[in-house]
Order: structure tokens, then C-alpha cells, then sequence
């Protein structure tokens, strides 16, 4: 995919204010957002990447030639890959509420001169899906071919089409959930509260001192587990020590799978917010698609949308289990849309969306030739 | 006997029959539609608008590579939610005598199609029968190719106990075509006497009586 630049788009300004879904109004805000590919003079050949909780706006390519690694699904999108730049014009923006780019708890209050905090509004898929319709408004974008994401970015999938059916042709909503199961949301609450424990959290006004480091990184290990799977970690680090033959009787990391999770938690520090983990975990909490679009009925939310879908499951994914991908097919099945459904049997648990895997590129690709085709 | 000759299309004989019975443009649901052979020919030839049901994943992913709209799942219980009347044929081939409760399998056929094309390989066929009687050991043929403790086919049926079985169940028989196949069934003859007899495969176009709006339980 070569280099990419990071843009931004500022929107909200004046008393022009976004009004949320929890009634508050906010403004100015600005999203970061990158393209890969070339818009068609008919503007038709649009792909609309969302990300996950953790992601951002850099779904492929390198900023600098010197960069260690490309975008968070670079193995997806490029020239001649499953989501071909040569073809579609493909976009990702950060989420709204997010720490890379986009406008979030750690952005800078204009009324104050600091930081949000805890003053930033709690926001929703919603709100995240409304931003990402300016910015295609502010590029005169009125449809898409599809909307692609897994995980909190399928969440963002689905809110899409339903919200706005008729920009929308297509849908491939992978490893996600019409709302969150009493499980998923247990472990979102526990890595909070990990957070909220730390001392340095300081009811989110951490941003002029010391941050709430150590809770942010047990929050990222609870997250790291639930991607994982039983098998996984099995084949991954089994019970092998780390670097030492016997125990050490303490309490150093002496498993690998301990200094594994340890290693991830600290590198997440390094890029991520702690208030921004609140927001967005609590935005995926509060997501129930049936009872914000279909009066409590997850059929009657799916009777809106005109899109063609490809909804993909995991077989060892038990954060979003297959059972809830099969409810997004049964609504869209009892509504006569189109859809296509496969679950994918991977070892890798939730986090298999992002990993290789060929019959996901495959299937994608031949998606979206079909839907891409019959413009 | 009549020969029917088919472009080789690169389908199977079978299919091509069934495909031969699907009027244009209709909207058309494969039950088992493995890498979906039948589906796209009828999307190129017949501009149908096709959906499929697969259990196996490779196949599924095979069939989405291809442009098809396709369901992974048992079949039984993917019939399930589509809506009354939602598809003009739904096809079950080679697939009912592996079916566990064909009855209600039918009955849901019938409830979200107008028409059903269901084949199967035709159990009363000379060879079988002559294998029986003269081995004494279960039958193995090039249609039916598995021993008594591999096959998938839970069930033996027979022509005229598919036309038996239509009575009993309520539906009607909208046609019927008895064939003979060869050649890696690629292709295949008509057959119009002694069916039960000479016929390695039974194809039947099914419907609902016209004064019924669904089948009783």
C-alpha cells in the first residue's frame, strides 16, 4: 500500500454543535481519518473500514518508509488484496471518543483550555457512526459499496446500515454482536475498574501528571485474554516458563503466557488512553440494536436496511460467539434481505478477524465483486 | 425411451434437468447447494435470483468467492426463518434420503416455496435389487456408493414410495422425470417404462394443492 498520510476534518464549529445520543451537545470536533485508492469521478467506488476499540484511522500502508510495521489490516487492503485499492476507494476514520487523532476525553475542552476528562460526554455507536457521516458528507459521498469492520467496528457496521439504508449497499459485519452478552460486558466492567482503582486515575484528571498506567495495562490484559481462546493459549504458551527452567518462588512473570500479557499491557500504555478505554467500552455496553432501532425487536431494527450483507463468525471467538452472528442472519432471513453467512473455524479466538486467513480474503473479495458489479 | 441430449454444460445430468424445469428470473433456494454448480448456472443462464444452504465451510466459502448468496448451516434448521412463499423452486437434490424427518422437511419446502424439485437416488433399481438377491449382502452402486457403516443415507426410497409418500403427506406432483445416468453423471437418459426398475435417480416437481395454503402437520 506504499505511504499513506493521516488527514483531519473538523466539523461542529460555532453554535452549529453535534447533539449526541445522551441529549449534550458538543463541538468543535475533529476526526482523523486516512484514504487508499482513487474516489471514481462518479464518487461510486467508496469502502468505509471501522475499527475496533484499540484501532485507529491507520488501516494500512506506512506513514514513513522507516516504520516497523504497516496499518492494523494492511494484510486486507491494498492493491490487488481482498479490499483492492485498485478498485475502491477505501476510508477509515478513528472513533469518536478515541485518543489517536479523533476528538475524545483527552482532546482539549475549548471552555476550559484542558483536557475533557470525565466532562467529555459519553458517547455511542451512534454518535460514532453520525461523525463518520459528516466527514462522507464533507466528501460528497452519498453511497457506499460497503461498510467493513469486526468487533466494535462490526457494531459500527450494522448501525450503518440500519441508520442510513440508503447510502449503504453492502454490509459485512465480522465477529461482532447486535449488543453485548452479561459476559462481554463483565469483562469491560472489571478492566474499568481496574482503571478507576488506580490512584493516578484521579476521576479521569490524570493529563498534567502521572497517568493510571498500571490500570490501563491490567484493563488491556483482561482485554487480551477474551480475544484469545482456551486453545489458543494452549498452542500459544501452554504452561512454558519464561526464560527460567524451574519456578522462582516469587512473583515474577514466570509462565510466558504472564510475561506475554504483561508485555502487551505495557506497549498499550504507550499509544492508548485510559478515559478513552472508558468511553469506547462503554459506548460497545451500551450498543442493543434492537432496542435503539426496532422498539426492543432485532427483526423489526433489520427491517430498515437495503443492504446486501456477508456476516462472518469464528468458530473459537467466544467473546461474540457464533450464536449472536446467526442472530444478526435470523433478522435479516425473517426480513427476506440478503445474506450471507459463514463461520470461519479458526483456533485464534475474537482476535482471528484481524490474523491471515484466506477464506476470509476470498470470501470478501468476491462479496463485494458481486455487490460492486451490480451498480 | 427417449434420449434427452443437454449441452454439456459442465453440470450434472440430473441438474441440468432440474435446471431445464426453473423458469427465468425466478427466486430460487438450493438446499445443500455444495459448491454451488446449479445456482450459478441458473444465474447465467436463467437470470435467477438464487440463494443456497451448505453446511460445509470450504464450500461455503467457495460458493461467496463466486458471487452466490449462501447460508452456512444444516439445512433443517436454516429453512426455518425465511418468510411464507419467499422463493418461486427450492431445490433438494440427492440430498432427501439423507434428511432425518423428510415429512416436516417437505412441509417447510413447501411453506416458504412455491414449488419443490426434490431428487434421489431411485432404491428399487434392478442392480440393487439383483445384488441383494444374489449377494445377500447391502447394495453398493455407483449412485449409492457407500458400505451399510459410512453411507450418510439414512433412508431408502424408492420412486414409488416417493409417489406413496405424496399421498400420505398431501402434496401434489406437478411432474416427474426417471433418469439413468453414465459417464460421471454428466450425462443421462430418460426413462418412461418400468421406472422403478430401470431408473438410477427420481426427480419430482412438488406443490401445495391448490386449494391449500399450507400442509398439515
Amino acid at each position: 500500500m506504499g505511504l499513506v498520510e493521516k488527514q483531519f476534518f473538523t466539523f461542529a464549529e460555532g453554535p452549529d454543535k453535534m447533539v449526541l445520543e445522551c441529549g449534550t451537545s458538543l463541538g468543535p470536533l475533529t476526526l482523523a481519518y486516512e484514504t487508499y485508492g482513487k474516489l471514481s469521478p462518479s464518487k461510486d467506488n467508496v469502502i468505509l473500514i471501522t475499527h475496533a476499540l484499540s484501532g485507529d484511522s491507520h488501516a494500512a500502508g506506512y506513514y514513513d518508509q522507516e516504520d516497523p510495521k504497516p496499518g492494523w489490516w494492511d494484510i486486507m487492503v491494498g492493491p490487488g488484496k481482498g479490499i483492492d485499492t485498485e478498485r475502491y476507494f477505501v476510508l477509515c476514520s478513528n472513533i469518536l471518543g478515541s485518543c489517536l487523532g479523533t476528538t475524545g476525553p483527552s482532546s482539549l475542552n475549548p471552555q476550559t483550555n484542558r483536557p475533557y476528562g470525565l466532562d467529555f460526554p459519553v458517547v455511542t455507536i451512534g454518535d460514532i457512526v453520525s461523525g463518520q457521516k459528516r466527514l462522507l458528507d464533507h466528501l460528497g459521498i452519498k453511497k457506499i459499496v460497503a461498510v467493513i469492520g469486526g468487533s466494535i467496528g462490526g457494531m459500527q457496521v450494522l448501525e450503518w446500515a440500519i441508520r442510513f439504508p440508503e447510502m449503504v449497499r453492502a454490509a459485512i459485519p465480522l465477529a461482532t454482536t447486535t449488543k453485548h452478552s452479561a459476559l462481554a460486558i463483565a469483562f469491560n466492567e472489571v478492566a474499568r475498574q481496574a482503571i478507576m482503582a488506580d490512584p493516578h486515575w484521579n476521576s479521569g484528571n490524570y493529563y498534567s501528571g502521572p497517568k493510571p498506567s498500571l490500570g490501563l495495562a491490567v484493563a488491556r490484559m483482561i482485554g487480551h485474554i477474551t480475544y484469545l481462546s482456551d486453545e489458543s493459549m494452549r498452542l500459544k504458551f501452554g504452561r512454558r516458563l519464561q526464560d527460567r527452567t524451574d519456578f522462582s518462588y516469587n512473583f515474577d512473570a514466570d509462565f510466558q503466557v504472564e510475561n506475554y500479557l504483561r508485555y502487551q499491557g505495557s506497549k498499550f500504555v504507550e499509544r492508548f488512553d485510559a478515559n478513552s478505554f472508558l468511553y469506547i467500552t462503554k459506548a460497545a455496553d451500551y450498543f442493543d440494536l434492537g432496542l435503539q432501532h426496532g422498539q426492543g425487536s432485532t427483526v423489526r431494527a433489520f427491517s430498515k436496511t437495503m443492504a446486501r450483507f456477508l456476516v462472518v463468525s469464528f468458530t473459537s471467538d467466544w467473546l461474540y460467539p457464533t450464536y449472536q452472528s446467526k442472530k444478526i442472519v435470523q433478522a435479516l432471513k425473517k426480513n427476506g434481505k440478503d445474506v450471507s453467512f459463514c463461520e470461519i473455524e479458526a483456533q485464534w479466538g475474537h482476535d482471528a478477524f484481524l490474523l491471515p486467513n484466506e477464506r476470509l480474503t476470498e470470501m470478501i473479495r468476491g462479496f463485494l465483486d458481486r455487490v460492486y458489479r451490480q451498480i | 425411451m427417449s434420449i434427452v441430449k443437454f449441452k454439456n454444460n459442465g453440470i450434472r445430468f440430473d441438474l441440468q434437468l432440474v435446471a431445464s424445469w426453473i423458469e427465468p428470473g425466478s427466486r430460487v433456494l438450493d438446499l445443500g447447494c455444495g459448491e454451488g454448480d446449479l445456482l450459478l448456472y441458473l444465474k447465467t443462464h436463467k437470470a435467477i435470483e438464487g440463494k443456497g444452504i451448505e453446511q460445509d465451510e470450504s464450500k461455503v466459502v467457495r460458493c461467496i468467492e463466486r458471487g452466490l448468496s449462501v447460508l452456512q448451516g444444516d439445512l433443517n434448521e436454516e429453512i426455518e426463518d425465511f418468510p411464507d412463499q419467499a422463493f418461486d423452486y427450492i431445490v433438494l437434490s440427492q440430498t432427501l434420503q439423507q434428511v432425518y424427518e423428510p415429512d416436516r422437511l417437505i412441509r417447510s419446502i413447501l411453506r416458504i416455496g412455491r414449488n419443490g424439485i426434490v431428487s434421489f437416488p431411485n432404491f428399487s433399481h434392478w442392480r440393487i435389487r439383483l445384488q441383494l438377491l444374489l449377494t445377500g449382502k447391502a447394495p453398493v452402486t455407483p449412485q449409492l456408493p457407500y458400505q451399510w457403516y459410512d453411507t450418510p443415507n439414512i433412508r431408502v426410497i424408492t420412486i414409488k414410495d416417493f409417489i406413496l409418500f405424496s399421498k400420505q403427506v398431501g402434496f401434489m406432483i406437478i411432474k416427474a422425470a426417471a433418469i439413468n445416468t453414465q459417464g460421471q453423471e454428466k450425462w443421462g437418459r430418460m426413462i418412461t417404462t418400468f421406472a422403478n426398475l430401470r431408473a438410477t435417480y427420481g426427480i419430482f416437481q412438488i406443490s401445495l394443492p391448490p386449494d391449500r395454503k399450507q400442509l398439515d402437520d
